[in-house]
Parts: C-alpha cells; structure tokens; sequence
C-alpha cells in the first residue's frame, strides 16, 4: 500500500489541477446538464422535473429546432467539402517544384487564425452588404448582385464564403501529409508516361486517405460548433428569417435570453450525440493517422 | 585509314546524342519553368483574393466616411487618422480600459494554459502510474465535448459563486487545464524526447519535479512556444464565455467592445468601427508574422485548427 501510494504520488500531483478541472468543469457540468435537461429551469426558481418533456417538444413541436438542425447540416455539407477542396488544391501547387513557398503557406493561412474574430465578422457583414465590395466587383462586370446579409435565402453562403476563406490549418496538414508521399513514386508514374490526373487518382488520393479524411472529420466536428461569425451576422438572432440559425446560435438564445435553462440543456446534450458520433467515427480509424515515434507501452 | 573514319563517325554521333539530350534537358528545364511560372501567377492571383479584404478592412479605417462604400480602391484620398482618434474614445469607456482587460484575461490564461497543461502532459508522457490509459483516454474524450455543453451547468455553478462579472470564470479553469488540446499538443512532444533522460536523472537522485523543470521543459520550449501562441491567440478573440460573464462595460473585452459598434449601427461611423477592428487584429497578425514558424510546425505535428 505504501509502496503503491510512494510510486503514484507524484504522478498524481502533476495530475491534480487537470483531475480538479475534469470533475469541476467536465464531467460534473455534463452529468448537471443530462439532469437539467429533464427540468424545466429559469434560474429564478428551483428546476422542476417533467421527465422527457423537454426532448419531446424538441422533436416533436419545435419547428425552430428543425430550421436550426437544416441551417447547421446545409452549413457543414457545403462549407466543409469547399474548405476541403481548396486547401487540398492549394497544397498540392505548393508542394511541388516550387523553393519559395514560405510566403505563400503564411499568406493562405493568415485568414485561419483571423477567421474566428469579431473584427473579421463585422468585415464580412460590410463586404456582402447590398452596397459593399462583392457588389461592386460584380457590378463591374456586368451582375446585379443581390443583398447577401439580408436575404435569407443568400445569408447562409456569405458564411460559407467565409469558411472557405479560412482553408489554411486543412491546408497545412495536407502539406505535412504530401511530404510523406515517396518521390520515387511519381518518378517512376513519369517514367512510364502515366498522365498527371492519373497520378493524382493513383498515387496522390489513396496514399493521401487518412489525411483527408482526418482533416474531414476535424473540420466537421469544428462546422458544428461555429458560433461567432455567425452570432455577429445575425445579428445575435439567427436573422434574416431564422436563416442563420446555427444550432449554437439557438441554443445560447435559449439559455441566456429566454433562460429556459432545461430545454437549451436538452438542446446542449443532442449537440454531443451529433458530435460523439462524429468523433466516433474518428477515434476509430485514429490508428491511421496517429503514431508515435517513441511508443513504448 | 579506316578504323579512324569509324572512330570519327562514332565520335560524331556521340557528339549528336549529347546534342539532343542536351535540348531535350533544356526543353524539360522550359517547360518546367513555364509549369512554375504559370504557377506563380496563379498562387499570386489568390493570395491577393485571400488578402484583398483585409487591405480593404485596412485602407476603409482611413477613409473620410463617404468613401468606404461605393470604392474598391486601397487607396484613400485623404488619410483620416480621425476615424482611430475618435475610435478610441467613441463606446462610453475609452479602448485603454477594453485593452488592459483583454491583456489581463490574455495573460492570466496564456500562464494557467502552460502550467496546468504542461504538468498534466509530463504526468502522461513521462510517469507511470495507475489509471494512466484511463485518464489519458478521458482526456482524450473532453477534447470533442462542445463548449455549448456544459455551459449552462458551469454558468450556475460560477453564478453561485459570485463570479459573474469577473475574470474568474475565463482564467480559473486555464489553471485548471480546461483547454485540454494544449495536453495533447504537449505530450505529442514529450513523448518524442528520449527516456535515457529521465532515467540518467533519476539514478542521479532527482525527483520528478527536478525532472519536469529542468530536463522536460527546457527541451520542450518549442512546444511551449506553440501552446503559448496558440492560447493567446484564441483567448484573445474568444467571444462566446465573455459575452456570457462579462456584464458591465467596465469589464469588457475587446471582442465585446467591438460588438458594441455593431448595436449602435445606423448612427454610427463605419470608420471608426473598422479602425478598431483593425486595432484588434494587430496583436494577432504581430504574433503570426514573429512565430510562424511554431505556428506552422504545432499545425503539422497536432494535426489542429
């Protein structure tokens, strides 16, 4: 006994503020969010218990549920495939045969980590205005475009836009994954006069797999949890016309402005199914894109 | 003489082969250098794509108000450094106090991030211990857990502490390594640095701690560097646990100050909006152009954002 505790102490010391932060922040609010979920709670009065009412209303009655499940699920098929396709695209002029492409890596990726700010927002917001810089351009040669922002069946693609600005992490990681692709290999599909479409279906796709589909998976699971950007051009709402209801954006309106804590509690725990399964699918296919050099045990 | 005819004939067609193969080298050279020009051009075209918003972010937070909309030029007739002057002073506090509180959140959260993970990523890289597979595969599972999640039982449960309208809420659980993809970053690194280390160390009587302080980390101020840039980065432009915590102007940051511009639109300077957006970025894009490289590497090696 001694002996075992002498051997994990210290271990567990370092373990101790991420241990703390597991139960306190972690564990216990999921395990409190299963529990509200079956309340009905305002944060006035004491959550009230009404067994699956909650989850009833959301697929049965709710139909701004629904609308938020279609804006997110539109959302994630279009702009994870189009983030994909560039940043895969761009990858691939960069890797070969070109020396200076520091420049350029840092260039795409730029947009990655501004992406996520409020700044970037309120910019994307005055670029697909009705008077703004998309206009314009297409004004010039000849297209009268619409109202993006406002229109609701244009608002969802200026955020898809914005996504696919924002191909550079993807990217990066399809760079990493290229270099581990043998040269020889295009060597010899040269030698043999294999046309360039049928190295790319050949050699590039399938060597190239796991990548793809780790970047899929990753990207998915982030589509899913957009928030800001599209907060900040709803206007915090999900306007115009409930069409940029992304799912998290209904749920904080939920909890923080109509306090019906119980039911965003529901809407909290079926977001973690979507996404357990996601990342199901992930974790078990891991053993394709993860290894490490130094693994002992 | 006849064998030196051949000798010359033969010495002929060498000379040709080589000819030929020479053009064919240079035919290749040619069209592999056309293939990288055509290249050039087309990775020029989309970075200034990819780049014409932020210079047209850049150039409208200097343009007289009439002149942000209707133009496309980067170029502004007259350079009103008004719209930062005004800017600053324009939302009911001034942008001294929305910056002095987002570098304390930064700040606070950039040191909890790199203690608490870097302790718990040594304890699961570098020690044995009982349950190590256990935690290290629950740690694993909050990585995906959405924020969204478990939100509203922490907003109650910091409510019943008193700690809405402070820092509390945004740096208390960066001490507690809540953002657990530093954890992973780091113990992809740890683990990566050879075991005759610690065992030199510990033969020589050093204690884990000594371990982790003098030998772990040291080593590993790459990833460090990388977890520190990435934390600052993301606390920075976090937007969702401010919005949620922070209440009273005085304890904004500079996201939610931004935002304020947004409420009071119609009647407001466009200018002045986009100055201080602009002013928000540039912590961000000063860090980027200094530690690209880390950026670039922590991307490659953790496979995130």
């Amino acid at each position: 006994m001694k002996r075992f505790f002498a051997r994990n102490a210290p271990a567990y010391v370092f373990l101790l503020p991420w241990l703390i932060g597991f139960f306190l922040l972690a564990l216990g609010p999921i395990l409190a969010s299963l529990y509200l979920s079956f309340t009905r709670y305002d944060m006035v009065s004491a959550p009230r218990w009404i067994g699956w009412g909650n989850y009833e209303y959301m697929f049965t009655r709710d139909r701004r549920f629904w609308k938020a499940l279609e804006v997110t699920f539109t959302y994630v098929a279009l702009a994870v495939p189009a983030r994909l396709i560039m940043a895969l695209g761009v990858a691939m002029l960069l890797d070969k045969g070109l020396r200076t492409i520091g420049l350029y890596r840092a260039i795409f990726y730029l947009p990655s980590l501004l992406g996520a700010s409020i700044a970037i927002a309120i910019l994307w917001r005055q670029l697909f205005a009705a008077d703004g810089v998309v206009n314009q351009v297409l004004a010039m040669v000849g297209i009268q475009g619409a109202s993006w922002i406002t229109d609701p069946d244009t608002s969802l693609y200026t955020l898809v836009v914005l996504a696919m600005w924002q191909f550079g992490s993807p990217m990066l990681i399809f760079l990493a994954g290229l270099r581990g692709i043998p040269r020889d290999l295009y060597e010899a599909a040269e030698i043999d006069g294999t046309p360039r479409w049928r190295q790319f279906t050949r050699i590039t796709l399938p060597l190239l797999a796991p990548v793809i589909f780790f970047n899929l998976v990753l990207q998915t699971i982030d589509s899913f949890k957009t928030f800001s950007s599209a907060f900040i051009i709803s206007n915090g709402t999900g306007a115009p016309a409930d069409s940029l209801l992304f799912y998290t954006v209904y749920l904080f309106n939920e909890a923080f402005k109509f306090f019906r804590m119980g039911y965003a509690s529901a809407l909290a725990w079926f977001l973690l199914v979507i996404i357990a399964t996601f990342t199901a699918i992930a974790f078990f296919t891991s053993k394709y894109w993860v290894h490490y050099e130094n693994e002992r045990d | 003489m006849k064998t030196s005819a051949t000798d010359l004939e033969l010495a002929i067609q060498m000379d040709e082969a080589a000819r030929v193969a020479h053009e064919l080298r240079l035919k290749r050279d040619r069209q592999e250098r056309n293939g990288r020009i055509l290249k050039h051009i087309f990775l020029i075209i989309v970075s200034c794509v990819m780049l014409y918003p932020l210079f047209w972010l850049l150039a409208s937070s200097f343009k007289p108000e009439n002149e942000i909309f209707g133009s496309l030029t980067l170029w502004p007739s007259e350079f009103q450094f008004e719209n930062y002057t005004k800017g600053w002073y324009a939302l009911p506090m001034s942008f001294t106090v929305f910056y002095v509180n987002s570098a304390i959140v930064t700040g606070l959260s950039v040191i909890g991030n790199l203690v608490s993970c870097s302790f718990a990523a040594y304890a699961f890289a570098r020690l044995n211990f009982t349950g190590r597979s256990f935690f290290f595969a629950l740690m694993m599972m909050t990585l995906m857990i959405p924020y969204h999640v478990v939100l509203i039982p922490q907003y109650v449960q910091f409510l019943n502490l008193g700690w809405v309208d402070t820092y509390l809420p945004l740096v208390v659980p960066r001490f507690l390594a809540s953002d657990a993809f530093f954890i992973f970053l780091m113990v992809q690194f740890f683990r990566q640095l050879p075991r005759e280390l610690d065992e030199a160390a510990m033969i020589d009587g050093c204690s884990p701690f000594k371990i982790y302080w003098a030998i772990i980390l040291p080593l590993s101020l790459p990833a460090m560097g990388t977890a520190a840039i990435f934390s600052l980065i993301w606390v920075w432009e976090d937007f969702l646990a401010p919005l949620i915590y922070l209440n009273d102007i005085k304890s904004y940051t500079v996201p939610l100050a931004l935002r304020l511009f947004l409420d009071q639109e119609g009647q407001s300077a466009y200018g002045q909006m986009f100055a201080m957006s602009v002013l928000s970025l540039v912590p961000v894009v000063i860090f980027f152009v200094l530690f690209q490289k880390l950026i670039v590497r922590g991307i490659a090696t953790s496979g995130m954002k």
